[in-house]
């Protein structure tokens, strides 16, 4: 079992969980066990032909996932995995 | 009874036990490079009223107590001088007792030196009113007063008065940034007060730039603050940010994150980025062409029902106060030019945990923007761009690679 931290966008859609456990030994595979007990949270990664939305980043003990084989990236039991989809906020419409 | 010594004596023996240099023989070694340290021991008045350029100004002292931080190598070779040539020699006794082997004490001092016709300069200092004030700054080594000037000749643009933009205008005006310039075209309401600190209750109602303003002169009435409330469009963003030396992004809108972000690379001014809600944030810093751009680390926006802003989601009102402090922080680094800024690392902070998470970025190959040189950069329509992702700029990697 790896961590995902999830971002606080997706934490009412996991139940409110900061981080969920998830199987599998990719990055993908991690996702589609998350995308599969949690289907609201799909379109918030994935886009409709199964790649990673561009406005989310996935970090595998702190690396870019994108920067070395994507989705497609090993995950070890110990990983911690962190999804950043693209944040706006800052307190002020400049 | 200890035998008195005169002073006239004491000098005497002092000189024995050290070595003289002519100024001319002085002359010949600084203009080598790398020269020797060169050590200027008198006090501060004398000092301001012209030095030997390349001088280290240490008055006699402090000297044993600051040697150490301007000259590590205790075989370096050194040159100390004074006003005529007697505390420096004494200073040379002291830094041989102190272990350094290559020192020489400049005979007939900075009034020799002046006489034989070799350079000198008046000094740029802090007036003594500025001393006091940045009393603090100037001691510490890597600042010391000239980076404390480096600061007052200093440009800083603030992209929003809002949560992130008030500890940096509160900090940055305190450090003694010359120019904040501030861009804003909201006013103040009094829902920001709960976390935007640089305004208060009898502001309400007022623009956030006159608010922001009089908080900043509150700190520090020296600093020059330039106005713009405008919105940030294609139209006007090279104008409003050119001249700038660092810009901290505290917006929050994505067609303005991307905007400035292309702005800036054609512009060639580092953001220092962050962004918040609820309880985490985020900042690093883009530095055009040396580390990723925003649009490196993410190509491109959410669709807005996928991104709530801090209006709708909300935020701890300390929040902002980490997070734009740590811009801040960084804000005034890349001013001085010193420590290692958060180029190509995020820092994510989580409030509820209390816990810093680093993450490594790197420069995307295909970016759409920082793939390009500056002058090839077009601005694109970013509020399209922002509601429909992918639209306005249809370029995946294979299409950036083909054309």
């Amino acid at each position: 079992m790896s961590t995902v931290r999830m971002p606080p966008i997706l934490r009412q859609a996991v139940g409110g969980a900061r981080e969920v456990d998830a199987s599998g030994g990719t990055v993908r595979e991690i996702l589609d066990d998350l995308t599969g007990r949690f289907p609201a949270i799909r379109s918030h990664l994935l886009d409709d032909g199964g790649d990673l939305n561009r406005f989310v980043n996935v970090y595998v003990n702190n690396e870019d996932v994108r920067l070395g084989r994507g989705l497609d990236t090993t995950v070890g039991p110990d990983s911690t995995i962190i999804v950043l989809p693209a944040m706006a906020g800052g307190g002020s419409p400049a | 009874m200890k035998p008195v010594v005169s002073a006239r004596d004491h000098l005497a023996a002092v000189k024995q036990q050290i070595r003289e240099e002519t100024a001319h023989d002085a002359a010949q070694r600084l203009a080598a490079k790398p020269g020797p340290a060169l050590i200027d021991v008198r006090e501060r008045d004398e000092f301001e009223q012209g030095f030997i350029p390349g001088a280290i100004h240490i008055p006699r002292g402090n000297l044993e107590t600051r040697i150490e931080r301007n000259v590590l190598d205790h075989d370096a070779p050194v040159i100390i001088y004074c006003a005529t040539g007697t505390r420096s020699a004494y200073a040379a006794k002291t830094l041989a007792e102190l272990g350094y082997t290559d020192v020489v004490s400049l005979a007939g001092g900075f009034s020799g030196w002046k006489e034989n016709g070799y350079e000198w300069k008046v000094p740029r200092t802090l007036d003594a009113q500025q001393f006091e004030r940045y009393s603090r700054h100037v001691l510490i080594p890597e600042v010391g007063e000239e980076g404390q000037l480096r600061l007052l000749d200093s440009r800083v643009l603030l992209i929003g008065a809002g949560g992130l933009g008030s500890p940096a205008a509160l900090y940055l005006a305190a450090a003694g940034v010359g120019t904040i310039g501030i861009i804003d075209a909201d006013v103040v309401d009094v829902s920001n007060l709960q976390r935007q600190i640089v305004h208060t209750v009898d502001r309400v109602g007022m623009p956030k730039v006159d608010s922001a303003e009089i908080a900043i002169h509150g700190i520090n009435p020296d600093v020059t603050v330039v106005k713009h409330d405008v919105r940030l469009t294609s139209e006007n963003v090279l104008d409003v940010i050119t001249g700038y030396d660092v810009i901290v992004d505290g917006t929050d809108n994505f067609p303005t994150r991307y905007l400035l972000n292309d702005a800036s690379l054609v512009a060639g001014i580092p953001v220092v980025h962050g962004s918040i809600y609820q309880f985490e944030g985020s900042v690093t810093v883009y530095k055009p062409y040396e580390g990723p751009c925003y649009r490196c680390q993410y190509p491109e926006p959410p669709p807005p029902e996928l991104a709530p802003s801090c209006a709708e989601g909300g935020v701890l009102g300390v929040l902002p106060g980490v997070v734009g402090t740590l811009q801040t922080t960084e804000a005034v680094k890349l001013l001085l030019g010193i420590g290692e800024p958060l180029v190509g690392r995020q820092l994510r902070y989580d409030a509820l945990s209390m816990e810093f998470v680093e993450l490594k970025m790197h420069r995307a190959a295909d970016c759409p923007v920082c793939s390009k040189d500056p002058d090839e950069i077009e601005f694109i329509d970013y509020e399209q761009f922002c509601a429909l992702p992918g639209r306005a700029v249809a370029r995946t990697p294979q299409e950036a690679i083909a054309s």
